[in-house]
């Protein structure tokens, strides 16, 4: 609960660790990934889940991010039912996944690792779809992929745009190629919707890996991401273990994608309604 | 030791045809090839069809393991193989015209049949030399974009499209970080999907996740029989499940990741049938198996208008993983004993009950 050494305080994060980072521990107080400052939780929280002092963007679950992009009581979600009917009947030693799932529901609503559904942001009525890393990593499996392309469909339908918020390590290994496929399926229901001429506005957050990277997240009209991001292909520590030499500072951080071509921008969390309206604005949705 | 491939290397025996092995042997030991006429020919004979019996047995029941094995033998016929064998008047085309070629992915011109397509496939190389210059089959974002360049180019010209898959995964390395390994794949994925030209994918070895995706969105999907196709590597899954990369052979069988098994699964189109014993005992009859498969497919989907078969490729993708359950399926269900309400009313009552007595 004490906090950390003066000398240590503006030290500043330097934007690259190993590490996963840790998810938010209980408490009133918690230490900044970021700068070490220990933070008030509420403080946090009520600063959209950012440091105030460094501006470390701390990971938020899918009905936060819902209730931070969009207008007030105005989400209105698609296919909360959906759960996955566990296709390769995957389990591994005493362990199913058909319990992970059901553990993974205890409030009895399914959140599974993706939100999606109609909602207004400052107005605008758009398809909006949020990722839940607290459910298995975020991964795409058959409902996530269900979820997206219904998602698409009433984009086409309505003649909204589409506004999705990554947040995932993947395809779900426990669903195997049928989760792999669920790529190719977000895909092709994305490139009906750009034949349709639909905007789609895609914003990555810590941390857009593997096959979701590798799929619609990276097929933006618009690409955003928030600050210090991980997003990449093949996650750091799998590459470190490959080829087994030093990675550089701030390797697949969203400074580094932006840096290569990768992303259009990066925007601060407080700022991502602004600039998600002034898109659809331009775009004359 | 003479291998059935004719080459002067002896096969390679996979851990599970010790039996195979010391049967080859004796049969070695019996005498050359001459002595089929001399006094050992029976006995030689009496070997071989014990051996055939044996490589049935247990290529009829291979384990999802001993499958990977198999696919990843280093003898199997890779794309180079089938590019000699399989097509005629090859011309490759090198280059994604924005950073370099990289030789993991083979784009070309060939004929097969009577069809002129265009060929992309994975390459693994053969001897060292060659794994090396293609990374072991591994591909960089540049493939991926070299690929799209020449499907495309197969596009405007109506040529169609025969993808060959057979990588370990999709390269991850610095370079194809800073390159974008994620964007060039993504891409890949939503273009294929609406390419004007029909396209025919075959794992013919490993379809190692995205990087087999990359170049395996089409209207048919078929892998040979002892392929396979998976969102992890086994080792990769067991290293994540139980923290030991030596557990593979669980995560193989986790994973469901063999033809017949992704057959079931209604994910890919057709398994084609290898030779007795996997394809790396008969390259000859393997590729022409690929190659009937082919051949009969491409046909069927040239008679059908484009407008029908991006039509049936879109509702191909869209409908896998399609059947979710509802929630209140997998819900485990409280019996009606427990409840919350029964237990409101029975507390209720209890309380009331209690009351009673005091009074
Ligand atoms: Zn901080």
């Amino acid at each position: 609960m004490k906090p950390m050494a003066k000398d240590k305080k503006k030290k500043g994060w330097n934007g690259f660790s190993l590490r996963p980072r840790k998810e938010m521990p209980e408490g009133l107080w918690l230490a900044c990934p970021g700068c070490k400052e220990m933070l008030f939780r509420k403080t946090m929280e009520e600063n959209l889940h950012v440091c105030p002092e460094c501006d470390y963007h701390f990971r938020i679950d899918g009905p936060t991010r819902i209730a931070q992009l969009a207008d007030e009581g105005s989400f209105e979600e698609l296919g909360a039912d959906l759960a996955s009917s566990d296709p390769l009947k995957f389990t591994w030693g005493d362990e199913k996944y058909q319990d992970r799932i059901r553990v993974n529901n205890g409030d009895g609503r399914s959140h599974e690792a993706m939100l999606a559904g109609k909602a207004f942001i400052k107005g605008r009525p758009v398809m909006l779809a949020a990722m839940n890393f607290g459910f298995l990593g975020g991964s795409m499996g058959m409902v996530v992929g269900e979820k997206f392309c219904r998602a698409v469909e009433r984009a086409v339908d309505e003649k909204l745009p589409l506004v999705v918020v990554s947040c995932s390590g993947g395809a779900r290994m426990h669903e195997g190629v049928v989760a792999l496929q669920q790529m190719a399926k977000t895909s092709a229901a994305l490139a009906r919707f750009d034949q349709a001429g639909g905007l789609y506005i895609s914003v990555l957050t810590d941390p857009t890996t593997g096959g979701v990277a590798a799929s619609f997240s990276m097929l933006g009209d618009v690409i955003m991401a928030e600050p210090g991001a991980l997003i990449g292909f093949t996650g750091p520590r799998v590459i470190q273990q490959t080829i087994k030499i030093e990675l550089p500072e701030g390797f697949q951080r969203a400074e580094f994608l932006l840096e290569h071509g990768f992303i259009d921008m990066i925007v601060h969390r407080k700022d991502l309604r602004s600039e998600i309206s002034r898109l659809i604005d331009y775009c004359g949705h | 030791m003479k291998s059935r491939q004719g080459t002067s290397q002896p096969l390679q025996y996979l851990p599970f045809e010790e039996e195979v092995a010391r049967i080859d042997q004796l049969i070695a030991q019996q005498g050359n090839e001459d002595s089929l006429h001399g006094k050992n020919a029976s006995k030689i004979r009496q070997l071989q069809v014990r051996q055939t019996e044996l490589l049935q047995k247990i290529y009829s029941n291979l384990s999802p393991w001993q499958t990977v094995q198999v696919a990843r033998h280093p003898r199997r016929p890779i794309l180079n193989d089938y590019l000699s064998l399989m097509f005629k008047d090859v011309h490759p085309l090198h280059g994604d015209r924005c950073f370099g070629d990289d030789k993991a992915i083979t784009t070309a011109l060939g004929q097969i049949g009577r069809h002129k397509v265009m060929i992309v496939g994975q390459n693994k190389g053969r001897d060292i030399k060659e794994k090396i210059a293609c990374n072991f089959g591994c591909p960089n974002p540049e493939g991926y974009r070299k690929a799209l360049l020449k499907m495309k180019f197969a596009e405007k010209f109506g040529l169609p499209i025969v993808t060959l898959i057979d990588t370990p995964g999709a390269y991850p390395g610095i370079g194809a970080e800073e390159r974008g390994q994620a964007q060039a794949i993504a891409v890949n994925l939503m273009e294929m999907s609406r390419l004007r030209v029909p396209i025919v994918c075959i794992v013919i070895g490993e379809g190692g996740s995205g990087g087999a995706l990359g170049i395996g969105v089409g209207d048919r999907l078929a892998m040979l029989e002892f392929a396979y196709y998976s969102v992890i590597s086994p080792e990769g899954c067991a290293a994540i499940l139980w923290h030991d990369g030596t557990q593979a052979p669980r995560a193989a069988d986790a994973l469901k990741l063999t033809a017949k098994e992704l057959m079931q699964l209604g994910v890919i189109d057709a398994v084609i049938p290898e030779p007795l014993g996997g394809a790396h005992r008969n390259q000859h009859d393997t590729i022409y198996n690929v190659e009937q498969y082919i051949v009969r497919t491409l046909h069927q989907l040239k008679r059908k208008s484009i407008d029908e078969l991006l039509e049936a490729r879109y509702r191909k993708l869209r409908s896998i993983g399609e059947k979710c359950l509802n929630l209140a399926e997998i819900q485990p269900q409280i019996p009606e004993r427990l409840s919350a309400k029964v237990q409101i009313e029975k507390a209720v009552q209890e309380a009331a009950e209690a009351k009673i007595e005091v009074q």
